[in-house]
């Protein structure tokens, strides 16, 4: 370098990097409580164990997951799957290991709301909903809004969280029943209405514990190609027993054995798998 | 656009619930001091000293059970140990109220008579300001609020719940009884507090005082209403029975329910604290037996009586129980508790939602015929 080159550009830009410019040559400044997906890795778990009693129930669990990938993770009963759920979003800690939303956010060291906040939306394996709310407010609680206190103490539903939850409301095709106590919905139709609350969050990654079951065929359909529409702009990991609906939703499946990862990969590599047919078939 | 808060706080409140609060200011705030203060006592029309003495009495207990709906009914967090706000509300104004007897006492000196009788020569450091009405009121407040955010964040933080919770807020209850029981505590030990002769210089036991005071209970209990009105219809409300429902739900949506609870059950003891110094100076006496547990059950038992997640149903029940213990404890002294257990078994067996659920149900099937 002989001479200082001209029209240098300003210091904020040389740390924050220009949008236009390649980010990873310059680096970018990290936002607190924000995603960071700059290497398109939205969960990132590794070496993760968790023991109840000295039952092992994860087991150096690895896992990635892309950026708007939708992944589905099958695997027999007690294979640590709702474990592993309860991990990324703060509801258990994990004895050993690392859990990362994008980049920079330890999910270690964040509680259930905050995870929640960042951008992780959970759906329960049992629906989960306000039985004594009507559908609309279930919705409405669930926007993404400020959630403190004060806020919610003085705030009044606006035009745009209104049209937010009609969007709502069609996407999960409960428009007909907006008013009606969620309590009195049909076991498909609670799903369904948790589902529409986690959309309502609008998160980077949604966790769906056994979304279809109790559903009927069609709902069982109409449900995967709501996913299918859903990755891509999100990130979903469902876990599931219904091969056809895994099947149905396409991309990669993991299967989960004792606590860690047994075998990766599509659908069909995954069920000709000799340990895969093992475990379920039992030796 | 924004609908205007002070808007929205009365539009809580329904028309239907405007014209009965409409009716019962007048009654409690015109009608009935009108009839105590001016009309001759051996008139039929006149109302009595014990009307306007047991009517605030009850006032204060019905502030108290529409706290307590607040954080049971709404938000699912069963206390047994609300008396304590109470007593301490009553014990920070009757701290002013000793103060104001002044040299009257029965030593005729400057410290109250209890501070006498233990040889005491000067207040004690938490006697600070107790000259002051201002500060006292202050403290009716503040002292409550102080003790249940400090308990409630270690609860709620721990996530303790359920009986877990009423289990100890009962040994939180019997703990600060047993603190002001003894005499060295400088609350005057089982005595408590009593023989009032003033209020800001004007003696406590004139009737121009007494309407004043029964006013005031009236004023409060409307505002107290009002008040858990504005918020159960609120979005904040909507988040306290969402946790009361499925706290787990509410976590995961990312609201902090340590926070929502802490709120609630931080202004609740609040509103019981205003209701405790209303009281003392009605009743003429505030001592450690406020604090027992089975007082603290008591409340709850109002609030199931009138019906939960109701706000006007705690207030019937305060009345119908308080009303009925008045009745008994002179008709028949010795069974008063046997009518008030069987009143609560009766209640939880046939009338989960209290009276007011029951009046509802009437309602729907004389609509259905």
């Amino acid at each position: 370098m002989s001479a200082i080159p001209q029209g240098l550009p300003p210091i904020v830009e040389l740390i924050a990097g220009r949008p236009d410019e390649d980010q990873a040559s310059l680096g970018h400044l990290v936002e607190p409580g924000e995603v960071d997906l700059s290497h398109n890795v939205i969960l990132y778990l590794e070496g993760i164990t968790v023991s109840f009693d000295g039952f092992k129930a994860l087991n150096k669990l690895s896992l990635t997951i892309d950026a708007g990938e939708l992944r589905c993770i099958i695997g027999p009963n007690g294979a640590g799957k709702t474990t592993m759920m309860d991990v990324i979003t703060g509801k258990t800690r994990p004895d050993r290991g690392k859990a990362f939303f994008g980049q920079t956010l330890d999910l270690t060291r964040m509680s259930e709301p905050e995870i929640a906040h960042a951008g992780i939306g959970r759906k329960f394996q049992k629906p989960t909903i306000f039985e004594n709310h009507s559908v609309f407010d279930n919705l409405e609680l669930a926007m993404k809004i400020d959630k403190r206190v004060r806020r919610s103490l003085f705030s009044v539903i606006d035009d745009e969280t209104r049209d937010r939850i009609a969007d709502t409301l069609k996407q999960i095709r409960l428009q007909d029943a907006a008013d009606r106590p969620a309590g009195l919905l049909s076991h498909g139709q609670k799903q369904w209405l948790e589902i529409g609350m986690l959309l309502m969050q609008d998160p980077r990654l949604l966790l769906l514990d056994e979304p279809v079951a109790g559903m009927t065929d069609e709902e069982t359909e109409r449900t995967g190609e709501l996913f299918k529409s859903l990755a891509g702009k999100h990130s979903l990991v469902v876990v599931e027993h219904d091969m056809a609906f895994i099947g149905q939703l396409g991309g990669q499946v993991t299967v989960l054995h004792e606590g860690s990862v047994l075998a990766e990969g599509d659908l069909a590599t995954v069920q000709n798998d000799q340990r895969v047919i093992e475990v379920y078939l039992g030796r | 656009m924004r609908t205007p808060f002070v808007i929205r706080f009365f539009t809580a409140t329904s028309k239907k619930g405007w014209i009965a609060l409409a009716a019962f200011a007048a009654m409690t705030l015109v009608l009935l001091p009108l009839l105590h203060l001016y009309v001759p006592p051996d008139s039929p029309l006149h109302v009595s000293g014990y009307v306007i003495a047991v009517g605030g009495k009850i006032m204060c207990y019905a502030i108290v059970a529409v706290a307590m709906d607040l954080i049971w009914g709404y938000a699912g967090i069963l206390s047994l140990g609300h008396g304590v706000f109470f007593a301490l509300g009553g014990y920070a104004f009757g701290q002013y109220l000793m103060r104001q007897i002044g040299r009257d006492g029965a030593y005729h000196a400057d410290l109250p008579d209890f501070m006498v009788f233990l040889d005491w020569k000067a207040l004690p450091w938490y006697w600070f300001g107790s000259d002051s009405f201002g500060i006292a009121l202050f403290k009716v407040v503040a002292i409550p609020a102080l003790l249940a955010l400090v308990f409630g964040y270690f609860a709620f933080r721990s996530r303790i719940k359920g009986v877990y919770f009423s289990i100890i807020t009962q040994a939180m209850t019997y703990a600060f009884m047993l603190l002001f029981f003894r005499n060295e505590t400088g609350f005057g030990g089982n005595n408590g507090f009593t023989d009032f002769k003033r209020i800001l210089g004007y003696p406590i036991t004139a009737p121009e005082m007494r309407v004043l005071l029964f006013g005031l209970s009236a004023l409060m209990l409307m505002f107290t209403l009002l008040l858990g009105r504005y918020l159960v219809t609120s979005k904040f409300g909507r988040v306290l029975t969402a946790i009361r429902d499925a706290e787990s739900r509410v976590m995961f949506i990312g609201y902090n329910p340590l926070h929502y609870k802490l709120f609630i059950w931080t202004l609740s003891a609040m509103l019981c604290g205003i209701a405790g110094a209303l009281y003392v100076p009605q009743v003429g006496i505030i001592n450690p037996g406020e604090m027992s547990p089975a007082n603290s059950i008591e409340i709850a038992i109002w609030v199931a009586v009138g019906g939960r997640a109701t706000l006007i149903g705690p207030v019937i029940g305060a009345a119908i129980v308080n009303l009925s213990k008045s009745f008994f404890t002179q008709a028949f002294p010795d069974y008063w508790l046997f009518f008030l257990g069987a009143l609560f078994v009766v209640v939880t067996l046939y009338l989960p939602d209290g009276v007011v659920g029951l009046w509802k149900r009437l309602r729907r099937k004389a609509k259905a015929s």
